[in-house]
C-alpha cells in the first residue's frame, strides 16, 4: 500500500481552434475567441484521465484542477468534477489578465505552493498559445523534476514514478522521485466521459461569482453542500511578486502578425551539429521570428 | 455527434405534460432531496437531470458506439472453453456505458442507479440502438435488474442490484429447443438442494442473448411431473457459482455482435425469485412486456438511423442531372418512412408513459396505503399499458423492416453493399419481429384490446382532445376511420368462431393502431409543428391502410376460409 497521492491537474480554457469558422481570426490576425467556442484544451483531457487513473488505482488519491482564466472558465473546473475530479481552483483576478508564459506560470507556481499537491499533471501544449512552456516553466519554478511528453504514468511504488513518454523516434520510460510536474501527449488514452452521477451531484457547482451574478444567497445555496463551491483565487490569495503577475509580469511583446501559408517547401534540413544550430538561431534572429 | 442533441422530436417527448406527474410520482416526494447527493431538488431539477444524463449517452453513442458498429458487426463475438468473448468494439462500448455510470438508469438510488422513470430510460435505449441495434441488447438486459428489483426478496436485491451499476451484464433465459412461442413447454429442471440449501438447475437453454451473462433470470420446472406454465418457476443464477457453459454461439443474419448462445446447465445452483409456481404467469410476462418496451426502443432507434441513411444518401446521389431525392418516387418513399418512424416513436412513448404511471404507483404502495381513486388510475393505466405495449412491439418491429428495407432501396446497388451501412441495418431490423414474441403473438395479445373495447375507449379520450382549426380535417378522417373499425370488429365478432377472429385478428389490430397512431401524431403537432406533415402523411395513408383492410373483412365470406386452410392439409 503506498499512501494516498495528492494530484492537481493544470488545465486551460482554449478557444476550439480545430474546427475554425469563417470568423476565427480579426482584422488584426488575433483570435476572435468570441467566435469560437470555449473547450478544455484537448491535451489537458488527456491529463485529467492519467490523474483520474492514479485515483482509481491508489484509494484516498484525490484529484484537483487549477485553471487560470476569466470567470467562465469554472466551467473548466465543474467538466472535471463531472468526470470524477474532487475540487478544483479557478485563479481568477485583473490582474493576472495579459499573462504570457513566464507570467502564467509564476500565477499557477504561486497557486501550487499553496495546494502542496505530490504530483502536477499539466497538458504538453495548449491549441491557442501552442508554446507547450508552461508544465515545464511550472517545474523549473517549483525546482521540481518534470516529465514531458508522457503517454502513460505506469507504476508508483511510493517513492519512485515510471513514466513512459511519447518521442519522434519511439518511447522512453524513465522513474522520477515526487513531488513532480508531468505533462501529457496527445497519444495518452482519451479521458473517459462524464459519470452520470457526477453530472447530477456537481451541476450546480459554482463560484462564489456566478452565485452573486444570479442573486442567489451564497449560505443558503452551500448549507450542506460545501461540495458545490468552486474556491476562486485572485492575486492576494497566492501571495507573491504583484509585478510578476499579468501583464507586467509578461516580457513577451507582440511585435506584429503575419498571415502565412505553410508551405512544404518552407522546410529546411539540419545537421545536429551546433554550427547548423546556431546558424538557424542568427537566420530566426535577423528575421525577427524570435529574440 | 450528439445523438441526443442532433434529434429534438426526443426531448419533445420529455416536455409532455404527464412528465410533471411521472417524475413526481418517482420521486415520492422528492424524499432522497439532501440524503442522496445527486438526488433531484424538485420536478424542474429531475428533468434537466434527465435531459443532462441523455445529452452524456448522446455523445458517447455518436462518438463510441456508432463508430464501432462496423467492426463489431464484422468481428462478432467468440466462444472458447464454453466463455464468451466479446468483439473488442463491443468492449469498448460496454466500458465507456460502465465509465459512464449509465447501467441500473431505472433502479432506485439505494442500489447505486439514477432512479430514473421509464421515459428516460426508453429514451437511451432508442439511441443506444440508433448507434449499434445489436449492442442495444447487451445495454438492454438491465431490465432483468428491474425484474430482480420488483418481485425478488431483499436479500437478493440486495445481493445482485448494486452490481449492475458497476457493469455486470444480465441475460434473461427462457427459450428451449422445444420451448419458443409456446414457453408453457419449458423443461429445464429445478430441484431443491436441502444440503447446499440452493436449488440446482439441469438442462438446455437456446438462442440466449448474452448468455455468458454475470447475472442470470432462468424460467425452469420447479414442480415434477408438470407439463404447464404452473409448473414453472423463476431463477437467479450468478456466474460465479459455475454449472453452465456456452455450448455454441448462433451464426446470424443481423445483431451480430450480440452472443445467441446455447446453455448447458449441470447441477447449477441458483435462487428462486419470488414465489413457486409464478415464473411464467407473472414474472416472466412482467420482464417480457419490459423487453417489448425495449425492442420497441430498438426499433425505433433503427428506424431512425435508416432514415438518416436513406435522407443522407438521397440527397448526395445525382441521377439524370439531379440529386434523386427530387424524383417524387424517392421523396414519397422518405416521407413515409419519417411518418411511419414518427407514428412509432409517438406510440413509443405514450406507452412508456403508461408504464411509468403504474409502476410509479406501485412503489409508492410500498411506502403507504394508496388513495381508492390513485388505486382505480393505477389499475387503469397498467391496463392501458397491457394492451398498448404488443401493439408497440407490433408496429414499431415492422415499421423499422419497413424503413430499413426501403432507405436500402433508395441506396440503389450502393444499399446492397457493405460500404454503406443500411446493409447493415437491413439485417439488424430483421430480428426485431421476431424475439420478445414474434408479431403473430403480439396480435394474439394485442387481439383483447380490440375485443374488450380498450383501444376504443382510448380512442375517444383522444377524440375529446381540441385541435386547431387547420387540422380538423385530418380529425374528421380520424372519425370516420373510427367509425369504419368499429364496424369491421362488429362484423368479425358477430360471427362467434374463434378461427374466423384470429384469421382477422391482425387487420383488426392494425386498424386500431393506425388510428391510435394518428391521434398521437395530431395531438404532437398541436404542441409542435415540426410534426404537421407526418401526421397528414401518416392519417391519410391510414385512411387508405384501414379502407383496404376493411373492405377485405366486407366481403370476406366464410367459406373464404377454405382456399387458406387448406393448406393444413398440403405437405
Ligand atoms: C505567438 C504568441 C503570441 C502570444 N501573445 C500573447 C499576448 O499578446 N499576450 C499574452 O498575454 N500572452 C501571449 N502569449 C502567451 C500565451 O498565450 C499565454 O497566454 C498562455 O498563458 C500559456 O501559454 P500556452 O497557451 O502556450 O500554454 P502551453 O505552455 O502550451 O500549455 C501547456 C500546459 O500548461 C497548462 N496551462 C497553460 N495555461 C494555463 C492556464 N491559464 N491555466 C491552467 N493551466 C494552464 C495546461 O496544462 C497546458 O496544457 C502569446 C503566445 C504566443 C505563442
Ligand atoms: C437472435 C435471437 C436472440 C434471442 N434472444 C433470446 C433471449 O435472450 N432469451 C430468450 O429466452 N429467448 C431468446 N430468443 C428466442 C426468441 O424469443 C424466440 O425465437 C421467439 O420467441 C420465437 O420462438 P421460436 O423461435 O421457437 O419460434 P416458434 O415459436 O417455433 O414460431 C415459428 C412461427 O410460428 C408462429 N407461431 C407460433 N405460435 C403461434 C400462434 N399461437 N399464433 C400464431 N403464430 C404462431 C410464429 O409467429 C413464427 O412465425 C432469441 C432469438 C433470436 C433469434
Amino acid at each position: 500500500m503506498t499512501t494516498p497521492l495528492k494530484v492537481v491537474v493544470l488545465a486551460k480554457q482554449v478557444p476550439d481552434t480545430r474546427n475554425v469558422g469563417k470568423n476565427a481570426m480579426k482584422e488584426d490576425g488575433t483570435v476572435n475567441r468570441a467566435a469560437l467556442p470555449a473547450i478544455f484544451n484537448p491535451e489537458d483531457l488527456n491529463a485529467l484521465e492519467q490523474a483520474l487513473r492514479l485515483k482509481d488505482r491508489y484509494p484516498g488519491t484525490t484529484v484537483h484542477l487549477l485553471t487560470m482564466g476569466p470567470g467562465r472558465a469554472a466551467d473548466i473546473i465543474r467538466e472535471g468534477l463531472f468526470r470524477g475530479a474532487d475540487g478544483g481552483v479557478l485563479l481568477t483576478d485583473r490582474k493576472f489578465a495579459g499573462a504570457d508564459t513566464l507570467a502564467t506560470s509564476y500565477a499557477l507556481a504561486q497557486a501550487l505552493r499553496k495546494l502542496q499537491p505530490h504530483i502536477v499533471i499539466a497538458g504538453r501544449q495548449a491549441i491557442d498559445g501552442d508554446t507547450a512552456q508552461v508544465g515545464p516553466q511550472v517545474a523549473e519554478k517549483l525546482g521540481w523534476p518534470q516529465v514531458t511528453y508522457a503517454e502513460d504514468i505506469v507504476s508508483y511504488d511510493g517513492k519512485e514514478m515510471v513514466v513512459k513518454r511519447r518521442l519522434e523516434r519511439g518511447v522512453e520510460t524513465v522513474a522520477a522521485t515526487l513531488p513532480l510536474v508531468v505533462t501529457v501527449h496527445a497519444s495518452a488514452p482519451g479521458c473517459r466521459p462524464r459519470h452520470a452521477k457526477q453530472l447530477l451531484k456537481y451541476k450546480y457547482a459554482k463560484t462564489l461569482s456566478e452565485i452573486q451574478e444570479t442573486g442567489a444567497d451564497y449560505d443558503a445555496e452551500l448549507k450542506n453542500a460545501d461540495y458545490l463551491r468552486i474556491s476562486e483565487w485572485g492575486v492576494a490569495d497566492v501571495g507573491g511578486e504583484e509585478a510578476q503577475f499579468g501583464l507586467s509580469g509578461s516580457p513577451t511583446k507582440v511585435k506584429k502578425i503575419e498571415n502565412i501559408v505553410f508551405q512544404a517547401k518552407e522546410s529546411k534540413k539540419l545537421a545536429a551539429s551546433d554550427e547548423d544550430i546556431d546558424g538557424l538561431i542568427k537566420e530566426l534572429m535577423a528575421n525577427h521570428t524570435i529574440g | 455527434m450528439n445523438f441526443y442533441t442532433d434529434n429534438n422530436d426526443i426531448a419533445f417527448q420529455l416536455q409532455h405534460p404527464l412528465m410533471r406527474k411521472i417524475v413526481e410520482l418517482k420521486e415520492k416526494g422528492f424524499s432522497d432531496k439532501g440524503k442522496v447527493d445527486y438526488a433531484p431538488r424538485d420536478v424542474d431539477d429531475a428533468l434537466d437531470s434527465y435531459d443532462k444524463v441523455l445529452e452524456v449517452l448522446g455523445e458517447i453513442c455518436g462518438e463510441v458506439i456508432a463508430p464501432n458498429a462496423e467492426s463489431v458487426d464484422h468481428d462478432g463475438p467468440e466462444v472458447h472453453d464454453g466463455r464468451v468473448t466479446y468483439a473488442r468494439g463491443t468492449q469498448r462500448n460496454h466500458e465507456a456505458l460502465v465509465q459512464a455510470g449509465l447501467y441500473g438508469m431505472s433502479l432506485p438510488r439505494k442500489f447505486g442507479g439514477l432512479n430514473f422513470s421509464m421515459v428516460p430510460y426508453v429514451m437511451a435505449a432508442e439511441i443506444v440502438s440508433r448507434a449499434d441495434a445489436g449492442f442495444a441488447n447487451i445495454w438492454g438486459l438491465q431490465d432483468c435488474a428491474e425484474t430482480i428489483h420488483e418481485f425478488a426478496g431483499e436479500d437478493i436485491q440486495q445481493e445482485f442490484l448494486p452490481r449492475i451499476n458497476k457493469g455486470d451484464t444480465c441475460s434473461m433465459d427462457l427459450t428451449e429447443p422445444d420451448a419458443g412461442s409456446d414457453l408453457q413447454a419449458v423443461m429445464l429442471r429445478a430441484d431443491w438442494d436441502e444440503k447446499k440449501g440452493m436449488w440446482l438447475l439441469n438442462g438446455v437453454k437456446r438462442f440466449i442473448t448474452n448468455g455468458d451473462a454475470q447475472i442470470k433470470l432462468v424460467l425452469a420446472r420447479s414442480e415434477e411431473g408438470t407439463t404447464d406454465a404452473r409448473g414453472l418457476s423463476y431463477f437467479v443464477y450468478d456466474k460465479a457459482w459455475g454449472g453452465v457453459r456456452v455450448r455454441r454461439i448462433e451464426n446470424k443474419l443481423g445483431i451480430k455482435g450480440s452472443p445467441t448462445c446455447e446453455l448447458v446447465f449441470t447441477n447449477a445452483p441458483a435462487k428462486i425469485v419470488g414465489d413457486r409456481r409464478m415464473g411464467l404467469i407473472k414474472y416472466v410476462m412482467s420482464l417480457m412486456n419490459g423487453a417489448r418496451l425495449g425492442v420497441g426502443a430498438q426499433s425505433v432507434g433503427l428506424s431512425e438511423a435508416a432514415y438518416r441513411e436513406g435522407l443522407k444518401y438521397a440527397h448526395e446521389r445525382a441521377q439524370f442531372g439531379k440529386t434523386i431525392v427530387n424524383f417524387p418516387a424517392v421523396y414519397e418513399l422518405l416521407a413515409v418512412i419519417k411518418a411511419k418512424l414518427q407514428a412509432s416513436r409517438a406510440l413509443l412513448y405514450e406507452t412508456s408513459r403508461f408504464v411509468d404511471i403504474y409502476k410509479a404507483y406501485n412503489f409508492v404502495a410500498e411506502d403507504r396505503k394508496l388513495t381508492p381513486e390513485e388505486r382505480t388510475e393505477c389499475k387503469e393505466y397498467q391496463r392501458l399499458a397491457d394492451v398498448y405495449t404488443p401493439l408497440l412491439k407490433l408496429f414499431s418491429s415492422e415499421y423499422a423492416n419497413q424503413n430499413a428495407y426501403d432507405a436500402l432501396q433508395i441506396h440503389g446497388g450502393s444499399g446492397f453493399m457493405k460500404e454503406y451501412p443500411i446493409e447493415r441495418m437491413y439485417r439488424d431490423a430483421r430480428i426485431l419481429t421476431i424475439y420478445e414474441g414474434t408479431s403473430q403473438l403480439q396480435v394474439v395479445a394485442a387481439i383483447r384490446g380490440v375485443t374488450t373495447g380498450a383501444y376504443l375507449n382510448r380512442i375517444r379520450e383522444y377524440e375529446k382532445t381540441p385541435v386547431k382549426g387547420e387540422h380538423e380535417q385530418l380529425k374528421k378522417i380520424l372519425v370516420a376511420m373510427t367509425a369504419q373499425y368499429e364496424q369491421a370488429v362488429q362484423l368479425v365478432t358477430d360471427r362467434n368462431d374463434t378461427e374466423y377472429t384470429d384469421f382477422h385478428a391482425r387487420r383488426l389490430v392494425e386498424m386500431a393502431g393506425h388510428i391510435v397512431m394518428g391521434y398521437l401524431l395530431l395531438l404532437d403537432a398541436q404542441r409542435c409543428g415540426a410534426f404537421e406533415q407526418s401526421a397528414a402523411i401518416f392519417i391519410t395513408r391510414g385512411q387508405a391502410w384501414n379502407t383496404g383492410h376493411f373492405s377485405f373483412i366486407e366481403h370476406f365470406e366464410p367459406d373464404h376460409l377454405a382456399a387458406y386452410s387448406v393448406l393444413k392439409d398440403a405437405e
